[in-house]
């Protein structure tokens, strides 16, 4: 796995596999269901009304393309690297989950099916689908752990406003991976008409290949943009990792560039060495959940970790089939980010940019404080600016002490 | 190639007890009952009590629940049952531990192990199939193992003589079905209804019509599970499959601390009286 491929781009094989990662790890009662998806997916792929009919929901509902925005208050404070970021905040929505979305929801119409169901962390990924379920008029319940729905409150409402049932999630750590679980009992239990939107490059196959296609829209946007903005590809591409749908759908594009470092970037929590963490790269091992191979924080006797994180969307203990072969070939690199740096992340980018960052993004950011000061002025990085960060505030003036009910 | 030997002798008796088991009910001209309990609920003694107590109280074949954090195609009882068990301290050694001590005075109950594959997989494959087979145990079902991904694991059971049990459900359809049993040993387990452990119940005459097609293409003996709460439905399954599987009701009764071996004698009753 170490000698350089010809591509980075060709998996995965028919039956999911990324080397040794991803499959279809799930119940005979769902390997039905997931088949017909892989086949519906393939006939949508192949057919060019469908790309054709999604740009125009991109580029008129999502407002795609998104910009690539030259940050230069960052730049010039950090004082090496030149900083773009690719502003996946300004989607409708507000984060880059959309962009899956709008492809799922209108391959689930060619389906046939009627009712959505999904899982939501942050809660991004939830009113995303909540949104195209809405402008589709399609039934639409979301399963949000418990812990989530606290955390994240104006999302949820948002999701309600939309006309999304949301269901609250009281397994296990009442997170993501929960949310999931239950997302997964509901599918089995209503095969006839639900579709079952997954939100990140996990879960069994075709999902992780069908959710970075339709993100890729942003690795896409940005090499047209960067060779219009700079004459040439960027030196190094940025960008956080919770299950991975916004890193890949930024790296995926560059992956056969080897002249492009590509850097993602796991939540470390409370750090590393304290177990309370969601860095499932740096700090688990290949496991299999939720349908698919993966790294995995696991116990020594194969039961899964809860996983640690500030930020909701990075709360998860796997990452997407792909970014663990991508780990493994040493094609991307995979760093930790602690709850404290990306906090110091998200002010310095509001201050310095007038852009609340999600705390997802934020992440990301906080590597690159790290980075660009170490590298030359000609050096050019993209950050994917996955999200904003409005749904954070209340998050970030707990940890910072400020009583949002009192005098500011 | 002492080793071989020696397991081939052990593949054989082991293969043995499932079907002289299946053989053993056909003759009797009855269904069995299969029944299913969470390894070290509530914990590790008081487990090993209701196991050693089952087939005494009627239990024909036992499955043996190898607890997981996240058991996606269970329901809400079978899960609280995993995490009461790992709360205790349950470990997938302690499992094959308490497997080990029920064989020391019942050689002849079939015992599967039912579980999910990410303990099994970060113990290694070829090391558990070694250590389930040298616990006693007969065969395996792995919930989120379908025959795409069985291969990396049937070449460790084979030469550990266990049966690897597959799973079929109402949207197995029949080119699926011939693939699904091509991996199937021991018996087919039949998800009698679209959903998770623990919740509804299926139609008697859906079951009866979904025994029939299976039949066609399968001469293993046909379980079928998933919904069935008492004697009387017990009995209706027992009159079309080759036994009925109850859990997530038995899992119950021991959450509540009721006479589990009690209840198993009654579903016996009604498995025994079906066909009468």
């Amino acid at each position: 796995m170490t000698k350089a491929l010809n591509t980075y781009r060709s998996g995965a094989d028919e039956n999911g596999h990324f080397g040794i990662y991803g499959g279809r790890y799930v119940a005979e009662t769902l390997m039905p269901l997931i088949l017909a998806v892989d086949e519906a997916y393939q006939a949508a792929k192949a057919d060019p009304a469908f790309q054709t009919e999604l740009d125009g929901y991109l580029k008129h509902f999502v407002g795609r393309p998104s910009p690539l925005y030259y940050a230069r208050r960052l730049t010039e404070h950090l004082g090496g690297a030149k900083i773009y970021f690719k502003r996946e905040d300004l989607n409708h929505t507000g984060a880059h989950k959309v962009n899956s979305c709008m492809g799922q929801i209108l391959l689930a119409q060619r389906m046939g099916k009627t009712r959505i169901i999904a899982e939501t962390g942050a809660g991004q990924h939830g009113v995303a689908t909540a949104t195209v379920c809405a402008r589709f008029g399609l039934k639409c319940v979301i399963y949000m752990g418990q812990t989530d729905i606290e955390r994240q409150a104006p999302n949820v409402f948002r999701m309600k406003l939309l006309g999304a049932e949301v269901k609250s999630v009281t397994s296990g750590s009442a997170t993501l991976k929960d949310a999931m679980n239950d997302a997964m009992r509901d599918w089995v239990a209503n095969v006839e008409d639900t579709y079952y939107l997954i939100g990140t490059v996990a879960g069994p196959h075709p999902y992780p290949s069908m959710v970075r296609d339709f993100q890729t829209v942003i690795g896409n946007e940005t090499r047209e943009q960067i060779l219009e903005l700079e004459g040439r590809l960027p030196d190094s591409l940025v960008a956080c990792i919770g299950g991975g749908s916004n890193a890949m759908g930024l790296f995926h594009p560059f992956l056969d560039d080897p002249d492009v470092r590509i850097v993602g970037v796991e939540a470390a929590g409370d750090g590393i060495q304290t177990g309370r963490h969601a860095a499932s790269m740096t700090g688990g091992r290949p496991g299999v959940l939720h349908g698919n191979r993966m790294y995995l924080l696991q116990t020594d006797d194969g039961q899964v970790t809860e996983a640690h994180s500030i930020s909701a969307g990075l709360d998860y203990p796997g990452v997407g089939p792909e970014h663990s072969w991508l780990k493994d070939t040493g094609r991307v690199e995979y760093v930790p980010i602690t709850d404290a740096e990306a906090i110091a992340a998200f002010q310095e980018t509001t201050r310095l940019e007038g852009i609340i960052p999600a705390l997802e993004s934020a992440h990301a950011v906080a590597q690159v404080i790290k980075l660009a000061p170490t590298l030359p002025r000609d050096h050019v990085m993209v950050v994917n600016m996955s999200g904003r960060g409005d749904k954070d505030v209340n998050t970030v003036a707990r940890e910072l002490g400020v009583d949002m009910g009192g005098p500011l | 190639m002492e080793t071989a030997t020696v397991n081939t002798v052990a593949t054989t008796s082991r293969t043995g007890r499932l079907q002289t088991r299946f053989a053993a009910l056909k003759a009797e001209g009855r269904a069995g009952l299969v029944t299913y309990i969470m390894a070290g609920d509530p914990d590790r003694e008081a487990s090993q009590a209701i196991l050693n107590g089952l087939p005494a109280a009627g239990a024909d074949v036992i499955e043996l629940g190898m607890p997981f954090s996240d058991p996606m195609a269970d329901g809400p009882t079978i899960e609280a049952a995993g995490h009461r068990a790992l709360a205790a301290g349950q470990t997938l050694q302690g499992t094959l531990n308490m497997l080990a001590r029920f064989r020391e005075t019942d050689t002849e109950t079939p015992v599967v192990l039912m579980g999910y594959f990410n303990p099994i997989h970060n113990r290694g494959v070829e090391r558990f199939a070694a250590d389930a087979a040298a616990a006693g145990a007969d065969g395996l079902i792995i919930v989120d193992m379908p025959p795409e991904e069985a291969p990396e694991l049937t070449g460790a059971l084979n030469a550990q003589g266990l049966h690897l049990i597959m799973l079929t459900a109402p949207t197995t359809d029949a080119a699926r079905l011939s693939v699904v049993l091509s991996h199937a040993g021991g018996f087919v387990y039949y998800v009698s209804i679209a959903g998770v452990t623990g919740t509804r119940s299926a139609d008697e005459a859906q079951v009866a019509e979904a025994v029939a097609r299976l039949r066609q293409q399968t001469d293993l003996p046909i379980a079928v599970g998933f919904g069935i709460r008492t004697p009387e439905q017990a009995a209706g399954i027992a009159r079309v499959a080759d036994a009925a599987v109850v859990g997530s009701a038995l899992v119950e009764r021991i959450a509540k601390g009721e006479d589990a071996l009690a209840y198993v004698s009654a579903l016996a009753d009604g498995v025994r009286g079906a066909r009468a």
